[in-house]
């Protein structure tokens, strides 16, 4: 018998509209399913009692017009919640309480979502491998000490699992659509300013998107309808008219045409991540759509360039962690003394990393050399984009240059744990929408992502594209209960 | 380029972020290999090339200056790490 929580959020919607399980039933099923998932340490905070108090409320007044009716949804533990504790991984927050909602999730509650609780992340989401979360790692569905990506961990850790129906990340640089390739999951980082940043812990602003984590396509447009709001509580919000992305979503993807960028074929990626590469172009014609191979040049200097402008922006950022108004304090015996020691036993080693190189490349004498030059390799980044836009409608690569690694294996080189994300930092570079999508598995049988990659604003295309290689992929995750 | 020592502990001055010897150690090791890699953007030519300097390209919009929320003195005072209804409290400033 298939159990709710194997079930899709489309199919839990339609079964809740029938009157066929109750929000009770379904909230029940996914707590139930959690509390027996501890050894995966998805969760940060629980709020299993209160989702089910509130689901019965939701039966007792039911509103079947709502997108999300009585859904229960465990949510990353960047997104600040009101009342609830919100500590994006990190020991600085680890007694932080908001006084508000963030946007993203206010629009979830909006349509009916219930807090299932928050979910565990890399710290400050500065990570790929959810192992710099004060919280401890994660281990993937997947397989036992497998890593789950990053950072958005816990995330994808849970939606893999069937500990929530769908669950939303945040992506600077790959945070959700690494995570969900390494998981078999499908993520989806909007375009910039699609998703209000209000409420959201702030890591690199200009980078930050909040997107959709879900088991399927149709679910991914389900939920970026809910979350892609405009709201003038983040002035880089941008009012544009957004789809009915669930009911404009189609198959048919005729004439459309679908670029291969050559630069994206690195030196000692696996076989398996070309052959699979190869097998999605092949997928893409089936699904009537043209193949033309296109040049961004400069793909090479994206990292140098994220690792210039995501740490500066950090550094600026997580400025206001001092100890003064809110979060962990040590004592010092000056005010200079408890702010150096504040920050230095209240954050982890990969955030003090970051702080150190953002200072270093903004600090005077520096910034023309560093700051200023990845400033405008920026633009000549987003320029090949914009170039490629040209001859076509979306871009086509691989979602990461390898399958999940073991835990601990790449937490001694930071240099070799931010390539990962080699081919998703440039997406977040130009402000692009990006979505990853399953597509297969390597010779251990561990998932692998296909990315792709669209014009701003057109997550519609990018949907319609991935529902129509969905259906031809038919990717099916094999999750195997293993640590219950 | 290579970070020093010296340099490490400059910047970890500039950071608020106080850091032992050992720490300091393996830190310039680590910026050393990550500048490494990030010095590979020299190889660019961008002498004419404007800096991107916003990806949203959007101009910032006006609004008017007003009070929206009042009285929320509690709720800004509700995390603070030393309780005081009033005030935040840090260590003595003025001898």
């Amino acid at each position: 018998m298939t159990e709710i929580t194997d079930l899709t959020l489309n199919e839990i919607v339609t079964n809740i509209k029938k009157k066929k399980i109750s929000s009770t039933e379904v909230t029940k099923s996914f707590v139930e399913r959690s509390e027996k998932s501890k050894k995966l340490n998805a969760y940060i905070t629980e709020n299993f009692s209160s989702a089910i108090e509130q689901a019965k409320k939701f039966d007792e007044n039911p509103n079947y017009e709502l997108k999300l009716p009585g859904i229960p949804i465990a949510v990353k533990d960047l997104f600040c919640t009101d009342g609830i504790k919100t500590t994006a991984g990190s020991k600085i927050l680890n007694n932080f309480i908001p006084t508000y909602e963030s946007t993203v999730t206010q629009n979830i509650w909006d349509q009916g979502g219930i807090l299932l609780g928050k979910l565990n992340c890399d710290e400050f989401a500065m990570g790929s491998s959810n192992e710099t979360s004060f919280f401890g790692n994660v281990q993937n569905p997947i397989g036992e000490n497998l890593v789950p990506g990053g950072s958005s961990g816990g995330s994808s850790a849970a939606i893999a699992a069937n500990l929530t129906p769908v669950t939303i990340g945040t992506d600077t640089g790959g945070s959700i659509r690494q995570p969900a390739s390494f998981t078999g999951t499908v993520g989806l980082k909007p375009t910039y300013g699609s998703c209000s940043r209000f409420g959201i812990v702030a890591f690199a602003s200009s980078l930050d998107q909040a997107g959709p984590m879900t088991k399927n396509v149709k679910d991914c447009a389900t939920l970026l309808e809910v979350i892609s709001t405009f709201d003038k509580k983040d002035s880089t919000s941008i009012d544009f008219k957004r789809n009915n992305y669930s009911s404009e979503l189609t198959k048919n993807i005729k004439g459309k045409k679908i670029g291969i960028p050559k630069e994206y074929r690195v030196d000692g990626m696996p076989v398996e991540i070309e052959s699979l590469w190869s097998k999605g172009i092949e997928y893409i014609k089936d699904c009537g759509a043209e193949i033309i191979d296109i040049s961004l040049p400069h793909t090479k200097y994206a990292l140098p360039t994220y690792y210039i402008v995501a740490p500066a922006e950090a550094s600026s950022n997580l400025a206001r962690y001092d100890g003064v108004k809110y979060g962990f304090r040590s004592l010092g015996e000056n005010l200079i003394d408890m702010y150096e020691k504040t920050r230095s036993e209240g954050f982890g080693e990969e955030v003090k990393r970051r702080i150190m190189i953002g200072t270093y490349v903004l600090s005077s004498g520096y910034y023309d050399a560093y700051y200023l030059k990845a400033q405008k390799v920026r633009q000549l980044i987003k320029k090949d984009f914009d170039d490629a836009y040209k001859k076509v409608d979306a871009i086509l690569t691989p979602s990461t240059p390898s399958s999940a690694f073991k835990i601990a294996e790449k937490t001694n080189d930071p240099v070799s744990m931010y390539l990962n994300d080699i081919f998703t930092v440039p997406v977040n570079l130009a402000g692009l929408p990006g979505i990853s999508l399953p597509a297969g598995t390597d010779k251990n049988g561990y998932p692998l992502g296909l990315q792709i990659i669209g014009k701003p604003f057109d997550e519609q295309s990018l949907l319609n594209i991935a529902y129509s290689m969905e259906e031809k992929i038919n990717f099916k995750n094999k999750i195997t209960n293993w640590w219950m | 380029m290579t970070i020093d020592l010296k340099t490490v502990k400059h910047i970890s001055k500039l950071a608020r972020i106080s850091v032992d010897e050992e720490k300091a150690n393996k830190l310039a090791g680590d910026l050393n290999s990550i500048f490494t890699f990030i010095e590979k953007l020299n190889e660019l030519n961008t002498s004419d090339v404007q800096p991107l300097t916003s990806i949203a390209e959007t101009t910032l919009r006006f609004r008017k200056d007003e009070i929206k929320s009042e009285n929320i003195r509690e709720k800004i005072l509700k995390n603070s790490p030393e309780n005081n209804e009033d005030f935040f409290v840090v260590p003595k400033v003025v001898e």
